[in-house]
């Protein structure tokens, strides 16, 4: 026999450890407070094995580029740290350094030198290492040449009242396509399938009319994130929790349907019981929590709108020059790699 | 890394080129630790890369071990992660094998 305020407050215990909370107007149990001692009666310590059993993940999406992954059974300070390191330490190539021979075009050296730099390259960078620091020149294991070399000349053979720039001239528009890998030192011998170029050829650089050129050497080098934005390997790569929608109370004909209305599409569903329309939850996952239903007072205190606190579901989208999955697997990696470090430190300097 | 503190209980280490990745899910590691009275970091400016990471310990446990703990246990965790993560991303033929 359990007294009921005993039984209310196991409830309410539960939620706070398991669910965040959207009220009206804030957001409830936002913190992780299952830390040994703050809760009696459960055992909170840190359990490899427990952890390991209750984690898993599971792949929904891998597509085109996008990655769609739930990973149940972790906490907050981990998932965004993989988060963190896929947009920022995951490292790339990208144009570093842009030697302009000649740029007679409209566009500036600078801006030129930027948008060069912004094309992602397809160069697997666990192939090459970082630049040392102060190194001007670049050696073979470090840096990627390229030639962007390209002029623009008038088409004799064009129509004379045309005005379409595309029969007028030849070469007017300066697409990524046109850059080309230039094997520095025993590359050629390194890499001789590899293919070194911009992951898209359509990416449109500058324009160009007759009797403009740009001659220009790029050096890509290997960079993170965190140095630069065009380093990031990743289009985006985001997280969001799994929401959990519970009807407090059954939600019948009228009410039912705007609740329904309440909601993304496919979240609730409308069933016919018993010949009244009685509203059920169908698939939580879908929505996006725009919190519509606070706006009907009828309907805000039948609904309780939270998240489940461990689940996240990942959405990760490659620019195209890792596979998504191999980016995780790295930023997994680099995480591990930052522990390693910090392990070694404590053994090899003494402590005072 | 550096560590300055009253007594071997309490131990503020200073960890450079480092920020929210890694302070915050050591945090959440050593926090998990019940030997652990108190575990919290800072960032001491934008600017600079580094975090002040302090760990105070209940009773005479000498703070560096709870930091070793937590980094190995974070490793754990990286690499269970990891094992699992491959596993799913193989085809449904190879998952039986692990």
């Amino acid at each position: 026999f359990r007294l009921p305020v005993a039984m209310a407050a196991e409830r309410s215990a539960a939620e706070m450890r398991e669910r965040v909370v959207l009220g009206e107007f804030g957001v409830r149990n936002v913190h992780t407070t299952d830390f040994p001692g703050n809760y009696p009666g459960y055992d909170d310590a840190w359990d490899p094995r427990r952890f390991e059993e209750e984690f898993r993940v599971d792949v929904v999406r891998e597509e085109d580029g996008v990655l769609e992954f739930d990973m149940v059974g972790i906490d907050a300070a981990v998932a965004n740290a993989f988060r963190r390191i896929l947009l920022a330490e995951v490292p790339t190539m990208a144009v570093e350094k842009v030697f302009v021979y000649n740029n007679t075009s409209i566009v500036q050296d600078e801006i030129l030198a930027h948008r060069l730099g912004l094309v992602p390259i397809r160069a697997d960078p666990r192939l090459f290492e970082y630049r040392n620091q102060g190194d001007e020149e670049g050696t073979e294991i470090d840096t990627l040449q390229f030639q962007l070399k390209i002029k623009c000349s008038r088409n004799p053979q064009a129509a004379r009242e045309s005005s379409d720039p595309n029969e007028l001239y030849f070469n007017h528009k300066v697409y990524s396509k046109h850059m080309t890998w230039v094997p520095l030192g025993n590359q050629a011998d390194l890499f001789p399938d590899a293919d070194f170029r911009p992951v898209h050829d359509d990416i449109l650089i500058a324009l160009l009319r007759p009797g403009q050129e740009i001659d220009v050497l790029m050096h890509c080098v290997k960079g993170v994130g965190k140095d630069h934005a065009k380093f990031s390997p990743v289009a985006t790569a985001s997280y969001r929790l799994l929401p959990d929608i519970t009807l407090l109370q059954p939600v019948e004909d009228e009410a039912a349907e705007t609740l329904q209305k309440c909601f993304s599409p496919g979240v609730i569903e409308i069933q016919n019981v018993k010949g009244k329309k009685v509203a059920r939850v169908a698939n939580a996952r879908l929505d996006t929590f725009s919190r519509e239903v606070f706006r009907h007072e009828g309907l805000k205190n039948l609904v309780r709108l939270a998240r489940v606190r461990n689940h996240y579901i990942f959405s990760v989208e490659s620019t195209g020059i890792l596979p998504p999955d191999v980016l995780v697997t790295e930023a997994i990696k680099i995480l591990m790699g930052k522990c390693q470090r910090f392990l070694n430190e404590l053994d090899t300097v003494p402590m005072e | 890394v550096q560590a300055d503190g009253t007594d071997g209980n309490c131990v503020t280490f200073v960890l450079h080129d480092e920020d929210h990745t890694l302070g915050n899910s050591l945090r959440y590691m050593v926090m998990k630790n019940p030997d652990v009275e108190f575990c919290g970091y800072c960032i001491t400016h934008p600017s600079e890369s580094k975090i002040n990471f302090r760990i105070q310990t209940r009773g005479s446990l000498p703070a560096v071990e709870p930091f070793r703990k937590g980094l190995n246990d974070l490793m754990g965790v990286c690499q269970h992660v990891l094992d699992t993560f491959e596993v799913r991303l193989l085809p449904e033929e190879l998952r039986g094998l692990f």
